[in-house]
Protein backbone atom coordinates (compact mmCIF):
# COMPACT_ATOMS: atom_id res chain seq x y z
CA UNK A 1 0.00 0.00 0.00
CA UNK A 2 2.76 2.38 1.04
CA UNK A 3 4.71 1.41 -2.08
CA UNK A 4 1.69 2.11 -4.25
CA UNK A 5 1.25 5.53 -2.63
CA UNK A 6 4.90 6.31 -3.19
CA UNK A 7 4.63 5.37 -6.85
CA UNK A 8 1.50 7.46 -7.22
CA UNK A 9 3.21 10.42 -5.53
CA UNK A 10 6.27 10.13 -7.73
CA UNK A 11 4.07 9.97 -10.82
CA UNK A 12 2.27 13.12 -9.71
CA UNK A 13 5.58 14.93 -9.29
CA UNK A 14 6.85 13.94 -12.70
CA UNK A 15 6.54 16.99 -14.95
CA UNK A 16 3.67 16.52 -17.30
CA UNK A 17 4.61 17.01 -20.92
CA UNK A 18 2.96 20.25 -22.05
CA UNK A 19 1.16 19.89 -25.36
CA UNK A 20 3.25 21.74 -27.94
CA UNK A 21 1.39 24.93 -28.97
CA UNK A 22 0.81 25.31 -32.71
CA UNK A 23 3.78 26.68 -34.59
CA UNK A 24 6.26 25.82 -31.85
CA UNK A 25 8.91 23.14 -31.69
CA UNK A 26 8.59 20.51 -28.95
CA UNK A 27 10.74 20.96 -25.83
CA UNK A 28 11.87 18.53 -23.16
CA UNK A 29 9.33 18.27 -20.32
CA UNK A 30 9.83 20.56 -17.31
CA UNK A 31 7.81 21.61 -14.30
CA UNK A 32 5.60 24.56 -15.20
CA UNK A 33 5.51 27.21 -12.49
CA UNK A 34 5.36 30.96 -12.16
CA UNK A 35 8.50 30.70 -10.05
CA UNK A 36 10.31 29.94 -13.34
CA UNK A 37 9.79 33.62 -14.25
CA UNK A 38 12.83 34.44 -12.12
CA UNK A 39 11.41 37.22 -9.94
CA UNK A 40 8.41 38.14 -7.85
CA UNK A 41 5.81 40.18 -9.78
CA UNK A 42 5.30 43.89 -9.12
CA UNK A 43 2.16 44.84 -7.22
CA UNK A 44 1.97 48.45 -8.45
CA UNK A 45 -0.80 48.59 -11.10
CA UNK A 46 0.61 51.87 -12.44
CA UNK A 47 3.54 50.02 -14.02
CA UNK A 48 1.36 47.49 -15.87
CA UNK A 49 -0.74 50.43 -17.05
CA UNK A 50 2.36 52.37 -18.19
CA UNK A 51 3.32 49.39 -20.35
CA UNK A 52 -0.07 49.55 -22.07
CA UNK A 53 -1.35 46.37 -20.45
CA UNK A 54 -1.25 43.04 -22.25
CA UNK A 55 -1.55 44.66 -25.70
CA UNK A 56 1.34 47.03 -25.00
CA UNK A 57 3.51 44.21 -23.67
CA UNK A 58 2.72 42.13 -26.76
CA UNK A 59 3.82 44.98 -29.04
CA UNK A 60 6.99 45.55 -27.00
CA UNK A 61 7.99 41.89 -27.15
CA UNK A 62 7.23 41.64 -30.88
CA UNK A 63 9.30 44.77 -31.52
CA UNK A 64 12.13 43.54 -29.28
CA UNK A 65 12.27 40.17 -31.04
CA UNK A 66 12.28 41.92 -34.44
CA UNK A 67 15.25 44.01 -33.28
CA UNK A 68 17.06 40.97 -31.87
CA UNK A 69 16.79 39.05 -35.14
CA UNK A 70 18.55 41.80 -37.08
CA UNK A 71 21.10 42.76 -34.38
CA UNK A 72 24.51 41.57 -35.61
CA UNK A 73 25.70 41.33 -31.99
CA UNK A 74 23.09 38.66 -31.33
CA UNK A 75 23.04 36.78 -34.62
CA UNK A 76 24.90 33.76 -33.26
CA UNK A 77 22.73 33.34 -30.19
CA UNK A 78 19.31 33.21 -31.78
CA UNK A 79 20.20 31.52 -35.05
CA UNK A 80 18.51 28.25 -34.09
CA UNK A 81 15.83 29.65 -31.81
CA UNK A 82 12.12 28.94 -31.88
CA UNK A 83 10.94 32.53 -32.23
CA UNK A 84 7.27 31.59 -31.93
CA UNK A 85 7.91 30.10 -28.53
CA UNK A 86 10.31 32.91 -27.57
CA UNK A 87 7.67 35.57 -28.26
CA UNK A 88 4.96 33.69 -26.35
CA UNK A 89 7.05 32.97 -23.25
CA UNK A 90 8.58 36.49 -23.15
CA UNK A 91 5.10 38.03 -23.34
CA UNK A 92 3.94 35.76 -20.51
CA UNK A 93 7.00 36.53 -18.43
CA UNK A 94 6.81 40.33 -18.80
CA UNK A 95 3.03 40.32 -18.22
CA UNK A 96 3.45 38.17 -15.10
CA UNK A 97 6.37 40.23 -13.71
CA UNK A 98 4.53 43.50 -14.33
CA UNK A 99 1.63 42.25 -12.22
CA UNK A 100 -0.66 41.47 -15.15
CA UNK A 101 -3.23 38.65 -15.26
CA UNK A 102 -0.83 36.13 -16.84
CA UNK A 103 0.96 32.95 -15.89
CA UNK A 104 4.48 32.15 -17.04
CA UNK A 105 4.68 28.71 -18.62
CA UNK A 106 8.27 28.90 -19.87
CA UNK A 107 11.39 27.33 -18.47
CA UNK A 108 13.52 28.71 -15.64
CA UNK A 109 16.09 31.28 -16.81
CA UNK A 110 19.09 29.08 -16.15
CA UNK A 111 17.90 26.06 -18.15
CA UNK A 112 16.33 28.07 -20.97
CA UNK A 113 19.64 29.85 -21.62
CA UNK A 114 22.08 27.10 -20.70
CA UNK A 115 22.89 26.12 -24.30
CA UNK A 116 23.16 29.64 -25.70
CA UNK A 117 26.57 30.58 -24.30
CA UNK A 118 25.50 34.16 -23.64
CA UNK A 119 28.07 36.77 -22.57
CA UNK A 120 27.47 39.89 -20.49
CA UNK A 121 27.91 42.02 -23.63
CA UNK A 122 25.17 40.01 -25.35
CA UNK A 123 22.92 40.23 -22.29
CA UNK A 124 23.38 44.01 -22.41
CA UNK A 125 22.57 44.03 -26.13
CA UNK A 126 19.29 42.28 -25.29
CA UNK A 127 18.62 44.95 -22.65
CA UNK A 128 19.28 47.71 -25.22
CA UNK A 129 16.85 46.17 -27.69
CA UNK A 130 14.24 45.93 -24.94
CA UNK A 131 14.88 49.58 -24.02
CA UNK A 132 14.40 50.64 -27.65
CA UNK A 133 11.18 48.61 -27.86
CA UNK A 134 9.87 50.18 -24.63
CA UNK A 135 10.81 53.63 -25.98
CA UNK A 136 8.88 52.90 -29.17
CA UNK A 137 5.83 51.95 -27.08
CA UNK A 138 6.20 55.22 -25.13
CA UNK A 139 6.86 53.63 -21.75
CA UNK A 140 8.33 56.31 -19.46
CA UNK A 141 12.00 55.65 -18.59
CA UNK A 142 11.41 55.36 -14.85
CA UNK A 143 8.70 52.75 -15.53
CA UNK A 144 11.05 50.88 -17.89
CA UNK A 145 13.50 50.69 -15.02
CA UNK A 146 10.91 49.01 -12.78
CA UNK A 147 10.94 46.06 -15.19
CA UNK A 148 14.70 46.18 -15.76
CA UNK A 149 15.24 46.04 -11.98
CA UNK A 150 13.53 42.63 -12.00
CA UNK A 151 15.37 41.39 -15.09
CA UNK A 152 18.88 42.60 -14.13
CA UNK A 153 19.63 39.89 -11.52
CA UNK A 154 18.77 37.23 -14.13
CA UNK A 155 22.14 38.10 -15.68
CA UNK A 156 23.67 35.68 -13.19
CA UNK A 157 21.56 32.79 -14.59
CA UNK A 158 21.57 33.83 -18.24
CA UNK A 159 25.26 34.67 -18.74
CA UNK A 160 27.31 31.51 -18.90
CA UNK A 161 30.59 32.58 -20.45
CA UNK B 1 55.43 54.01 -7.93
CA UNK B 2 57.73 51.99 -10.17
CA UNK B 3 55.33 49.04 -9.93
CA UNK B 4 52.42 51.17 -11.04
CA UNK B 5 54.38 52.45 -14.03
CA UNK B 6 55.41 48.93 -15.02
CA UNK B 7 51.86 47.64 -14.67
CA UNK B 8 50.49 50.53 -16.67
CA UNK B 9 53.09 49.97 -19.40
CA UNK B 10 52.26 46.26 -19.53
CA UNK B 11 48.58 47.04 -19.73
CA UNK B 12 49.27 49.50 -22.53
CA UNK B 13 51.18 46.83 -24.45
CA UNK B 14 48.27 44.41 -24.07
CA UNK B 15 45.89 47.11 -25.19
CA UNK B 16 47.76 47.89 -28.38
CA UNK B 17 48.23 44.19 -29.14
CA UNK B 18 44.51 43.59 -28.75
CA UNK B 19 43.63 46.63 -30.84
CA UNK B 20 45.87 45.49 -33.70
CA UNK B 21 44.38 41.99 -33.46
CA UNK B 22 40.81 43.14 -34.05
CA UNK B 23 39.13 41.08 -36.74
CA UNK B 24 41.89 38.50 -36.85
CA UNK B 25 42.19 35.50 -34.53
CA UNK B 26 45.06 36.05 -32.16
CA UNK B 27 46.35 34.91 -28.83
CA UNK B 28 45.30 38.36 -27.62
CA UNK B 29 41.70 37.84 -28.64
CA UNK B 30 40.02 40.12 -26.10
CA UNK B 31 36.61 41.58 -26.69
CA UNK B 32 35.97 45.29 -26.59
CA UNK B 33 32.71 47.01 -25.74
CA UNK B 34 29.61 45.63 -24.11
CA UNK B 35 28.80 47.86 -21.14
CA UNK B 36 25.45 49.64 -21.01
CA UNK B 37 25.50 53.38 -21.72
CA UNK B 38 26.93 55.54 -18.93
CA UNK B 39 27.72 52.56 -16.68
CA UNK B 40 31.48 53.13 -17.10
CA UNK B 41 31.00 56.51 -15.42
CA UNK B 42 32.85 59.62 -16.49
CA UNK B 43 36.41 60.54 -15.45
CA UNK B 44 36.95 62.30 -12.16
CA UNK B 45 39.54 65.09 -11.94
CA UNK B 46 42.16 62.63 -10.62
CA UNK B 47 41.80 60.37 -13.65
CA UNK B 48 39.79 57.49 -12.20
CA UNK B 49 36.46 56.28 -13.53
CA UNK B 50 33.79 57.89 -11.44
CA UNK B 51 31.84 61.03 -11.10
CA UNK B 52 33.38 64.45 -11.67
CA UNK B 53 35.24 65.00 -8.40
CA UNK B 54 35.26 61.54 -6.82
CA UNK B 55 36.13 58.00 -7.94
CA UNK B 56 33.38 55.40 -8.22
CA UNK B 57 33.57 51.62 -7.90
CA UNK B 58 32.90 51.22 -11.63
CA UNK B 59 35.79 50.32 -13.94
CA UNK B 60 36.44 52.67 -16.86
CA UNK B 61 36.05 51.56 -20.48
CA UNK B 62 33.21 49.76 -22.23
CA UNK B 63 34.65 46.31 -21.65
CA UNK B 64 32.92 43.50 -19.78
CA UNK B 65 34.57 40.66 -17.87
CA UNK B 66 35.75 39.27 -21.23
CA UNK B 67 37.65 42.22 -22.55
CA UNK B 68 39.55 45.46 -22.32
CA UNK B 69 38.51 49.07 -22.65
CA UNK B 70 39.88 52.52 -22.25
CA UNK B 71 39.04 56.20 -22.01
CA UNK B 72 40.69 59.58 -22.45
CA UNK B 73 39.37 62.76 -20.89
CA UNK B 74 39.74 66.50 -20.82
CA UNK B 75 38.18 68.56 -18.04
CA UNK B 76 38.23 72.32 -17.60
CA UNK B 77 36.95 74.38 -14.71
CA UNK B 78 36.93 78.15 -15.04
CA UNK B 79 36.98 79.79 -11.61
CA UNK B 80 36.87 83.52 -10.80
CA UNK B 81 40.59 83.68 -9.94
CA UNK B 82 42.03 80.47 -11.40
CA UNK B 83 41.70 78.00 -14.26
CA UNK B 84 41.81 74.28 -13.58
CA UNK B 85 42.46 71.64 -16.24
CA UNK B 86 42.79 67.88 -16.11
CA UNK B 87 43.54 65.51 -18.94
CA UNK B 88 44.62 61.91 -19.13
CA UNK B 89 43.93 58.33 -20.08
CA UNK B 90 42.78 55.19 -18.34
CA UNK B 91 42.35 51.55 -19.22
CA UNK B 92 39.98 48.95 -17.82
CA UNK B 93 40.81 45.26 -17.81
CA UNK B 94 38.01 42.69 -17.63
CA UNK B 95 35.75 45.14 -15.79
CA UNK B 96 37.94 44.32 -12.81
CA UNK B 97 41.09 46.45 -12.80
CA UNK B 98 41.69 50.04 -13.84
CA UNK B 99 44.93 51.95 -14.41
CA UNK B 100 44.86 55.68 -14.95
CA UNK B 101 47.05 58.68 -15.55
CA UNK B 102 45.97 62.29 -15.29
CA UNK B 103 47.79 65.59 -15.41
CA UNK B 104 46.28 68.48 -13.54
CA UNK B 105 47.18 72.09 -14.21
CA UNK B 106 46.09 74.90 -11.97
CA UNK B 107 46.77 78.22 -13.68
CA UNK B 108 46.82 81.16 -11.28
CA UNK B 109 46.62 83.71 -14.13
CA UNK B 110 46.70 87.31 -12.87
CA UNK B 111 46.09 85.97 -9.35
CA UNK B 112 49.61 84.55 -9.46
CA UNK B 113 50.91 88.09 -9.67
CA UNK B 114 48.85 89.13 -6.63
CA UNK B 115 50.23 86.14 -4.70
CA UNK B 116 53.78 87.11 -5.63
CA UNK B 117 54.24 84.04 -7.85
CA UNK B 118 54.11 85.87 -11.14
CA UNK B 119 51.30 86.14 -13.67
CA UNK B 120 50.31 82.80 -15.16
CA UNK B 121 52.15 80.79 -12.52
CA UNK B 122 50.83 77.22 -12.82
CA UNK B 123 50.82 74.40 -10.29
CA UNK B 124 50.79 71.04 -12.05
CA UNK B 125 50.80 67.45 -10.91
CA UNK B 126 50.88 63.98 -12.39
CA UNK B 127 48.49 61.43 -10.92
CA UNK B 128 48.98 57.70 -11.38
CA UNK B 129 46.04 55.61 -10.28
CA UNK B 130 45.11 51.96 -9.89
CA UNK B 131 41.74 50.58 -8.88
CA UNK B 132 40.58 47.04 -8.15
CA UNK B 133 36.96 45.99 -8.08
CA UNK B 134 36.61 43.63 -5.13
CA UNK B 135 32.91 42.80 -4.67
CA UNK B 136 29.35 43.25 -5.81
CA UNK B 137 27.78 44.45 -9.02
CA UNK B 138 26.32 47.95 -9.25
CA UNK B 139 24.04 47.11 -12.18
CA UNK B 140 22.96 43.47 -11.94
CA UNK B 141 22.73 43.15 -8.15
CA UNK B 142 19.26 44.72 -8.06
CA UNK B 143 17.95 41.99 -5.73
CA UNK B 144 20.75 42.52 -3.22
CA UNK B 145 21.71 45.30 -0.85
CA UNK B 146 25.40 44.79 -1.65
CA UNK B 147 26.86 47.63 -3.74
CA UNK B 148 29.81 47.29 -6.12
CA UNK B 149 32.95 47.93 -4.12
CA UNK B 150 36.39 48.90 -5.35
CA UNK B 151 39.60 49.97 -3.66
CA UNK B 152 42.13 52.27 -5.24
CA UNK B 153 45.30 54.27 -4.89
CA UNK B 154 46.40 57.54 -6.47
CA UNK B 155 50.03 58.58 -6.40
CA UNK B 156 50.50 62.28 -7.06
CA UNK B 157 53.66 64.20 -7.93
CA UNK B 158 53.46 67.99 -7.90
CA UNK B 159 56.06 69.95 -9.88
CA UNK B 160 56.12 73.08 -7.67
CA UNK B 161 57.89 71.74 -4.60
CA UNK B 162 59.68 75.00 -3.75
CA UNK B 163 56.48 77.08 -3.63
CA UNK B 164 54.65 74.35 -1.74
CA UNK B 165 57.39 74.38 0.87
CA UNK B 166 57.31 78.16 1.06
CA UNK B 167 53.57 78.23 1.87
CA UNK B 168 53.91 75.60 4.59
CA UNK B 169 53.28 72.42 2.63
CA UNK B 170 55.07 69.33 3.89
CA UNK B 171 55.69 67.48 0.61
CA UNK B 172 55.37 67.84 -3.15
CA UNK B 173 54.27 64.23 -3.57
CA UNK B 174 51.79 62.03 -1.84
CA UNK B 175 49.24 59.31 -2.22
CA UNK B 176 45.56 58.80 -1.53
CA UNK B 177 43.97 55.45 -0.67
CA UNK B 178 40.26 55.08 -1.23
CA UNK B 179 37.38 52.64 -1.14
CA UNK B 180 34.25 53.29 -3.20
CA UNK B 181 30.80 51.72 -3.06
CA UNK B 182 28.53 52.29 -6.06
CA UNK B 183 24.97 51.10 -6.48
CA UNK B 184 22.29 51.62 -9.05
CA UNK B 185 18.80 51.64 -7.54
CA UNK B 186 17.05 50.89 -10.82
CA UNK B 187 13.54 50.87 -9.34
CA UNK B 188 14.13 54.47 -8.32
CA UNK B 189 16.31 55.35 -11.35
CA UNK B 190 18.94 56.45 -8.83
CA UNK B 191 22.69 56.04 -8.72
CA UNK B 192 24.53 56.43 -5.43
CA UNK B 193 28.26 56.39 -4.72
CA UNK B 194 30.04 56.74 -1.43
CA UNK B 195 33.83 57.00 -1.28
CA UNK B 196 36.07 57.01 1.78
CA UNK B 197 39.49 58.50 1.08
CA UNK B 198 42.62 58.55 3.20
CA UNK B 199 44.48 61.67 2.15
CA UNK B 200 46.70 64.52 3.26
CA UNK B 201 46.47 66.37 -0.04
CA UNK B 202 45.98 70.14 -0.07
CA UNK B 203 43.48 71.10 -2.77
CA UNK B 204 43.70 67.59 -4.17
CA UNK B 205 47.53 67.87 -4.12
CA UNK B 206 47.75 71.04 -6.21
CA UNK B 207 49.08 72.82 -3.09
CA UNK B 208 51.10 69.80 -1.98
CA UNK B 209 50.63 67.28 0.78
CA UNK B 210 50.38 67.89 4.51
CA UNK B 211 51.33 71.19 6.06
CA UNK B 212 51.97 73.25 9.14
CA UNK B 213 48.57 72.24 10.59
CA UNK B 214 49.06 68.50 10.08
CA UNK B 215 50.89 65.95 7.96
CA UNK B 216 48.93 62.75 8.66
CA UNK B 217 46.45 61.17 6.28
CA UNK B 218 42.89 61.69 7.47
CA UNK B 219 39.69 59.95 6.39
CA UNK B 220 37.47 62.08 4.14
CA UNK B 221 34.05 61.22 2.77
CA UNK B 222 32.78 61.80 -0.75
CA UNK B 223 29.23 61.29 -2.02
CA UNK B 224 27.62 61.31 -5.46
CA UNK B 225 23.91 60.95 -6.18
CA UNK B 226 22.52 60.81 -9.70
CA UNK B 227 19.03 60.57 -11.13
CA UNK B 228 18.74 58.88 -14.52
CA UNK B 229 16.45 60.83 -16.80
CA UNK B 230 17.06 58.58 -19.81
CA UNK B 231 19.53 55.97 -21.02
CA UNK B 232 21.76 58.85 -22.07
CA UNK B 233 21.24 61.49 -19.41
CA UNK B 234 21.92 61.57 -15.70
CA UNK B 235 21.76 64.62 -13.43
CA UNK B 236 22.95 64.82 -9.87
CA UNK B 237 25.12 66.30 -7.17
CA UNK B 238 28.42 65.51 -5.51
CA UNK B 239 30.05 66.52 -2.24
CA UNK B 240 33.67 65.95 -1.29
CA UNK B 241 35.05 66.67 2.17
CA UNK B 242 38.58 68.07 2.25
CA UNK B 243 41.33 68.08 4.86
CA UNK B 244 42.69 71.43 6.10
CA UNK B 245 46.44 71.25 6.63
CA UNK B 246 47.72 74.65 5.48
CA UNK B 247 47.73 77.54 7.93
CA UNK B 248 47.97 80.29 5.33
CA UNK B 249 44.76 79.37 3.51
CA UNK B 250 41.62 77.66 4.73
CA UNK B 251 40.46 74.78 2.50
CA UNK B 252 36.76 74.26 1.94
CA UNK B 253 34.85 71.16 0.86
CA UNK B 254 34.04 70.77 -2.84
CA UNK B 255 30.61 70.21 -4.31
CA UNK B 256 28.95 70.27 -7.70
CA UNK B 257 25.67 69.89 -9.54
CA UNK B 258 26.15 67.94 -12.77
CA UNK B 259 24.52 66.67 -15.93
CA UNK B 260 26.24 63.91 -17.92
CA UNK B 261 25.11 63.01 -21.42
CA UNK B 262 26.18 59.96 -23.41
CA UNK B 263 26.23 61.07 -27.04
CA UNK B 264 26.88 57.43 -27.96
CA UNK B 265 28.80 54.47 -26.54
CA UNK B 266 32.09 56.29 -27.17
CA UNK B 267 31.49 59.88 -26.12
CA UNK B 268 30.19 61.37 -22.87
CA UNK B 269 29.84 65.09 -22.21
CA UNK B 270 29.49 66.50 -18.72
CA UNK B 271 28.60 69.99 -17.57
CA UNK B 272 28.54 70.96 -13.92
CA UNK B 273 28.38 73.91 -11.61
CA UNK B 274 31.24 73.35 -9.22
CA UNK B 275 32.04 75.18 -5.98
CA UNK B 276 35.54 74.62 -4.60
CA UNK B 277 35.18 77.27 -1.88
CA UNK B 278 38.29 79.16 -0.86
CA UNK B 279 41.57 78.40 -2.63
CA UNK B 280 44.87 80.00 -1.54
CA UNK B 281 42.98 82.77 0.32
CA UNK B 282 40.77 83.56 -2.70
CA UNK B 283 37.20 82.79 -1.71
CA UNK B 284 34.09 81.74 -3.60
CA UNK B 285 35.87 79.77 -6.30
CA UNK B 286 32.89 78.48 -8.22
CA UNK B 287 32.24 78.12 -11.90
CA UNK B 288 31.42 76.05 -14.91
CA UNK B 289 32.94 72.58 -15.05
CA UNK B 290 33.07 71.01 -18.52
CA UNK B 291 34.36 67.53 -19.24
CA UNK B 292 34.60 65.39 -22.32
CA UNK B 293 35.36 61.70 -22.17
CA UNK B 294 35.92 59.42 -25.14
CA UNK B 295 36.33 55.68 -24.82
CA UNK B 296 35.87 52.20 -26.16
Amino acid sequence: MITLLAIAASLALTPAAMPTPPGELPVDPYEVSNSNAGAEPLSDPAVFEAFGGIEGIDRIVDDMVERITVDPRLADIFRASDFVRLRRTLKEQFCYLLGGPCDYTGMPMRSSHADHGITTAEFNALVENLQLAMDAEGVPFRMQNRLLALLAPMQRDIVTR
Amino acid sequence: MRKIVILATLAGAILSAAASAQGAPSRFDFETGGKLLLTRGITEVGGAGGGGITPWAVITGNETDRGIGGTVHYTRLDLPDFTFQSYGAAIGLFDRVEFSYARQEFDTGATGGALGLGNGFTFAQDIWGAKLRVAGDAVYGQDRWMPQIAVGVQYKQNDQGAVIGAVGGDSASGYDLYASATKLYLSQSLLVNVTARLTNANQNGLLGFGGDLGTDHTLQGEVSVGYMISRRLVVGAEYRFMPDNLGFARQDDWYDLFAAYAVNEHLTLTAAWADLGSIATFGEQRGLFLSIQAGF
